[in-house]
């Protein structure tokens, strides 16, 4: 049967590129038909005309977008101090909610009331309440500045989540793991430092990067309390100019950092999802 | 090594009853092998000696101290009692030598460096050398389970407990690990060893004991008690196992 | 006396908004001040031609056939909308200054004010591309070139000039030298943004927000020291939302790029806008603009000019 044909491939692999090529044709040919139904389509609305004006302006685009980019910088400032801040207090709200001992049953309980109200109110409420009622208690500046304390909230409630992450890491270790690390004569503390949170934390990594991605985005909220950055730019822009092509360009750039690290992801998960089978 | 004596333990989960009244003498050097139904009470026996569960009442001994009083410190039991698992358990983001050292490294605060040679030596004698820089998963069952050996004496044991240890391994590779066993048993170490191996058993164990139900219904030397099994649980037994 | 409103006289106000855009894509970009200065006498102007009663045009009403819903008029507010230009979020009261222009147009255009009706949109609803729910809006927009071109604006109905608030305990002089040190906040949907960089150009980055509600919690936190609004605006936070604030100065009204002027937004080409230029103008050549304007908004006399 695995007789190769003039083209040194066997029936079956002969079959299977017939299949492949018929699939690319398909594919191909319908991306033709969706994408140019999309151009032909849309210019032809009755509105494209003041859409394209409004959101889609080379002029206003040229005249934003460096400072967009300038802006941009402030997001990659508070992302690059919160995202290891959070990594910090997640898992230590993990660890805390995995305690056993019962004199620190109440961590256990303050874990569980963490992640229960951080994770239940919207983060964009946090950032007011945080931001702007801390300092009002009549903090002196610089420590009143909505940059700590924007970034507090955006750590707290991030950190609930990665928290969670990271307890669904540590509990999908199996419990023969701890068994073998306990009957080895190790502590509850080397059991967890040495074998549990090694595996943990690999098993997590496809997902946290997911909630850095989530992050990256929402450190825009901190435009809310005061922060200049890309978001509340391109709301200046928008405002002066009376045109949405700024939010455009902001888009852009959030994508031009996101769909890099969405694939990342993405190649992380699918990698690991290989490894396991 | 180190002797084991066990007297009226009873260990039970919820309202099952798992270990109702086990006695069992394990003198220094002494390989017993425990048989018997899946469910029948042996595993937790084993977990129960390394006080991997904690037994509700009656008492086990480890030279003649209680190591099953309430409050008795686990850790310096199993740093003398070492324990196999039938699923290997080696820890997959560590090496084959740095599964073997991590217990010591951290019990005895002793670096890599210093515990290279001993961590090498123990793997010699067990044909593991080439296999020490290598993870679990580049490794067969029969090797892995070597490994695990290996790691559970290099806390120098005085008494080793296995878990059915050659039951998750495909049928070719069961021999290395049993001659492992072997090994071991020839340097004189305690053993008391959960297994199907009937043929092993038989062949080496010093005694043999059969339970159910949480009971050992009969115990003898391997040579009685698979030849002559008295009790009609224990014939019933060996007829199926032994088919 | 009646007035025939000709056609030609409404497109010469449309040819010079072209020529003003025409004029700033080949880089003879009038200023902004020229701009309104322009508009306004373009205004003025038209008010000397109509008299009060002259939202008949041919026997018929000017606005008749270009509102949104026939016989009445919808007219857009903020969510919430803010004193003093309405009263306690209710514009249908008449009562605050934009509620009670709004009232006084469509009067003016022969419109009873059970016929006006109100909407609520954001900044972004108002710009946003297609049909519009409304037919004008008032949120103190102020009239500038770049929002011409998406946007149509009425004649202006307030001429307001900047003024700088600043925080409980913060003491400055009204002189830019020392109002550049202060640590700055404003809204960043307002003209107040450009004022506070051009300007001002303060020495550390200006703290920007949503709204003024925003802008005030951020003073009482103690997060800025001063913030840049509308005269009346900062006359109304300093008195009632921000206990102890002070408006320190108000920029001089002759500056070219101040006073702002606000006008009624409108959907581009709107029809409208021809009715309600006409009321306006007529409102300000009677002197009721001016009366509304001292009803409803402080008396801003004894805020000093910043140098």
């Amino acid at each position: 049967m695995n007789k190769p044909n003039a083209a040194g491939m066997t029936r079956r692999q002969a079959f299977e590129a017939r299949q492949r090529l018929r699939s690319a044709v398909i594919a191909a040919t319908s991306t033709v038909v969706v994408a140019s139904a999309i151009i032909w389509a849309v210019p032809r609305a009755p509105g494209w005309e003041k859409v394209q004006a409004s959101f889609f302006n080379a002029e206003v685009f040229a005249r934003s977008f460096p400072k967009l980019l300038d802006a941009f910088l402030i997001n990659i400032m508070i992302f690059a101090w919160c995202a290891p801040a959070i990594a910090i207090l997640g898992l230590l709200i993990a660890l805390a909610r995995d305690v056993r001992a019962p004199a620190l049953y109440p961590l256990r309980i303050l874990g569980a009331a963490y992640t229960d109200i951080f994770r239940g109110v919207p983060v964009i409420l946090t950032v007011y309440l945080i931001g702007f009622g801390i300092p009002g208690l009549g903090l002196p500046r610089p420590w009143n500045s909505p940059y700590i304390w924007g970034s507090l909230a955006l750590i707290l409630t991030y950190a609930a989540y990665v928290a969670e992450i990271f307890r669904s890491g540590i509990d999908s270790v199996h419990e023969s793991q701890r068994a073998a690390a306990r009957s080895l004569g190790l502590s509850e503390r080397q059991v967890m430092r040495d074998v549990v949170l090694p595996q943990a934390i690999r098993r997590v990594v496809p997902s946290q990067m997911n909630m850095l991605i989530a992050l990256q985005k929402d450190v825009s909220l901190l435009s809310f309390i005061g922060p200049v950055e890309i978001f509340r730019q391109a709301g200046v822009f928008k405002s002066l100019l009376a045109n949405f092509t700024p939010y455009v360009g902001a888009a852009l750039i959030f994508l031009a950092v996101t769909i890099p690290a969405t694939r990342y992801a993405d190649y992380l998960m699918a990698k690991q999802a290989r490894e396991r089978s | 090594m180190a002797k084991l004596e066990l007297r009226e333990v009873i260990k039970a989960f919820d309202d099952k009853t798992v270990c109702d009244g086990i006695d069992l003498d394990v003198e220094v050097g002494e390989m017993v092998c425990l048989i018997g139904a899946s469910g029948a009470g042996k595993s937790t026996l084993l977990r129960c000696i390394n006080l991997l569960e904690p037994i509700d009442d009656g008492a086990i001994y480890l030279d003649d101290t209680d190591i099953a009083e309430p409050g008795f410190d686990p850790l310096l039991v199993r740093r003398r009692v070492g324990m196999v698992f039938q699923s290997y358990n080696l820890f997959p983001h560590m090496t084959a030598a740095e599964n073997v050292m991590l217990a010591p490294r951290r019990v005895t605060g002793r670096s890599r460096a210093d515990l290279k040679d001993e961590a090498e030596a123990l793997f010699a004698q067990f044909g593991l050398v080439d296999q020490m820089a290598k993870y679990p998963d580049q490794l067969s069952g029969g090797q892995q389970q070597r490994v695990a050996i290996v790691r559970a004496l290099a806390m120098r044991p005085e008494v080793m407990l296995f878990d059915e240890i050659t039951s998750a391994l495909d049928p070719q590779l069961v021999g290395e690990v049993l001659d492992a066993l072997r090994a071991l048993k020839s340097q004189g170490m305690t053993m008391v060893l959960a297994t199907h191996e009937m043929g092993f058993a038989r062949e080496a164990a010093d005694k043999v004991c059969f339970l159910k139900h949480g009971r050992i219904l009969e115990e003898g030397p391997a040579e009685t008690l698979f030849q002559a099994p008295q009790n009609a649980e224990t014939q019933a037994f060996l007829a199926r196992a032994l088919k | 006396m009646r007035f025939a409103y000709s056609e030609n006289e409404c497109q010469c106000d449309q040819h010079w908004l072209d020529s003003a855009a025409n004029s700033s894509i080949l880089g003879l970009n009038a200023t902004h001040g020229e701009f309104l200065r322009m508009k306004l006498l373009t205004t003025a102007a038209m008010a000397l031609a109509i008299s009060a009663t002259t939202a008949l045009a041919g026997g018929h009403l000017c606005y008749e056939g270009k509102t949104l819903t026939e016989g009445k008029l919808t007219v857009a507010t903020g969510n919430p909308a803010y004193y003093p230009w309405v009263h306690n979020d209710a514009p249908e009261s008449g009562e605050g200054f934009e509620a009670a222009v709004a009232y006084a147009v469509a009067e003016e255009m022969g419109l009873t004010s059970e016929n006006v009706v109100w909407v609520r949109t954001s900044f972004d609803e108002a710009i946003q591309p297609g049909a519009k729910n409304f037919d004008v809006n008032m949120q103190q927009y102020s009239i500038t070139e770049d929002r011409e071109k998406v946007v149509d604006f009425s004649a202006p109905y307030y001429s307001a000039p900047m003024a700088v608030m600043v925080a409980p305990g913060v003491t400055t002089e009204a002189t830019m030298a020392s109002l550049k040190e202060l640590k700055w906040g404003a809204v960043g949907t307002t003209t107040a943004v450009p004022k506070l960089m051009n300007d001002i150009q303060p020495s550390s980055d200006p703290l920007l927000y949503g709204d003024t509600a925003d802008v005030t919690a951020a003073m009482q936190a103690g997060q800025i020291d001063a913030a840049l609004f509308d005269l009346p605006t900062a006359l109304f936070l300093s008195a009632v939302m921000v206990e102890g604030a002070s408006v320190v100065g108000q920029f001089p009204a002759d500056e070219a790029e101040n006073p702002d002027h606000f006008g009624m937004l409108m959907e581009e080409g709107n029809a409208l806008k021809e009715c309600v230029d006409a009321a306006l103008a007529s409102l300000s050549a009677s002197g009721a603009l001016g009366e509304i304007e001292a009803k409803w908004l402080q008396d801003a006399t004894g805020v000093p000019l910043i140098k």
